[in-house]
C-alpha cells in the first residue's frame, strides 16, 4: 500500500512539474493552457488516488471520509478545468490574440 | 408544478453532493444536524438560481439511469486511455518543444448542448487538443490543436471516437 502511495504521489510529481516546465517552454498563451492545465489535471488524478490509497490503508470513519472526499474533489477538478480551460482560450481569442506560428486559423477566418 | 419539479430536480442532486461530502460529521445519522440544515438552505438557493438553466432545453433526458452507467464506463475506460496516451504525448512535446498548432475547424454532428458540452469538455481534457469555441447554430467546434497533421480533419483524427460516446450518453 505504502510503495502504490508513493508511486502515484512521484507520477502526480512529475506531471506537476511538466506542466510547470510547459509554461515556460512554450510560446503563446493557447499552446501554455495545453501543458498548464492538462498535465496538472492528470497530476492531480494520481496525487489524489495517492490520497484514496492513503485514506483506504488508514479505514475507519475518516479513512473513509478522507477517500469520499479526495473522489468529489476529482470529479469536481474534471469538471471545471476544461470549462475554465476553453474560457481562457475564448477569452484569449476574441481579445484578438493570434495563436503562435498557426498552420491554419479557422475560427480567424470566420471572424467571430 | 414545471416549476416545483425543475427546482426538485436540481434541488435533490445538490443536496446529496453536500451529504456525500459531509458524511461522518456527527449524530443525526451520519451528519450533524447544523450541516443538514445548511446544507438544505445553500441547495434551496442553488435550486432556485440554477433550475431554468439546467431543465430549459431537454435535460430531463440526462435523469436517465442507463445514461450515467454509459458515462461512467466511458470515463474510466476509453476516455481515460485516450487521455494517458495524449497525455505522454504533450510530456514529450513539453520537453522537445516540437509544436505545430493551429485552430482547426470540425463538425461532429451532435445536436444537443448535452452532447456538444460532453464533447468539448473531452476534449479540452485531453491533452493537445483545446476546445476555443463551438458554433451554436451549425454545431462547428473550433479546436486548438497543438500538433496539426491536417487543417481539414474529420473528427475522429482530432478526437478519435469521443463524438460517438458523446451521442449515446447524451443525446
Amino acid at each position: 500500500m505504502t510503495i502504490l502511495m508513493y508511486v502515484f504521489l512521484g507520477i502526480g510529481a512529475i506531471f506537476n512539474g511538466l506542466g510547470a516546465v510547459a509554461l515556460h517552454r512554450f510560446p503563446d498563451v493557447y499552446t501554455r493552457l495545453h501543458g498548464a492545465t492538462k498535465c496538472t489535471t492528470f497530476g492531480s488524478i494520481f496525487s489524489i488516488l495517492a490520497v484514496v490509497v492513503y485514506g483506504v490503508a488508514r479505514g475507519g470513519d475518516v479513512g473513509i471520509s478522507m477517500v469520499i472526499r479526495a473522489v468529489l474533489a476529482l470529479v469536481f477538478l474534471l469538471l471545471t478545468n476544461p470549462t475554465g480551460s476553453h474560457a481562457l482560450a475564448r477569452a484569449a481569442h476574441r481579445a484578438g490574440i493570434k495563436p503562435f506560428k498557426a498552420v491554419v486559423d479557422r475560427l480567424e477566418e470566420v471572424g467571430k | 408544478m414545471r416549476r416545483v419539479a425543475e427546482v426538485a430536480a436540481t434541488f435533490a442532486p445538490a443536496f446529496s453532493v453536500y451529504l456525500v461530502l459531509t458524511a461522518f460529521s456527527g449524530e443525526v445519522g451520519l451528519w450533524s444536524l447544523a450541516e443538514l440544515i445548511g446544507g438544505a438552505v445553500v441547495s434551496f438557493l442553488v435550486a432556485l438560481a440554477s433550475h431554468r438553466l439546467l431543465w430549459e432545453r431537454g435535460g430531463w433526458r440526462l435523469l436517465n439511469p442507463w445514461r450515467w452507467a454509459v458515462f461512467l464506463f466511458y470515463l474510466l475506460g476509453p476516455f481515460f486511455l485516450a487521455m494517458a496516451r495524449a497525455n505522454l504525448d504533450v510530456a514529450y512535446r513539453v520537453i522537445t518543444g516540437r509544436i505545430n498548432p493551429g485552430i482547426v475547424r470540425f463538425n461532429p454532428g451532435l445536436k444537443t448542448d448535452a452532447g456538444r458540452t460532453m464533447l468539448a469538455n473531452s476534449i479540452t481534457l485531453t491533452p493537445g487538443t483545446l476546445t476555443v469555441d463551438v458554433d451554436d447554430e451549425t454545431g462547428d467546434f473550433y479546436v486548438h490543436w497543438i500538433n496539426v497533421r491536417n487543417v481539414d480533419p474529420k473528427p475522429e483524427e482530432v478526437c478519435g471516437n469521443f463524438p460517438n460516446w458523446a451521442k449515446v450518453v447524451a443525446e
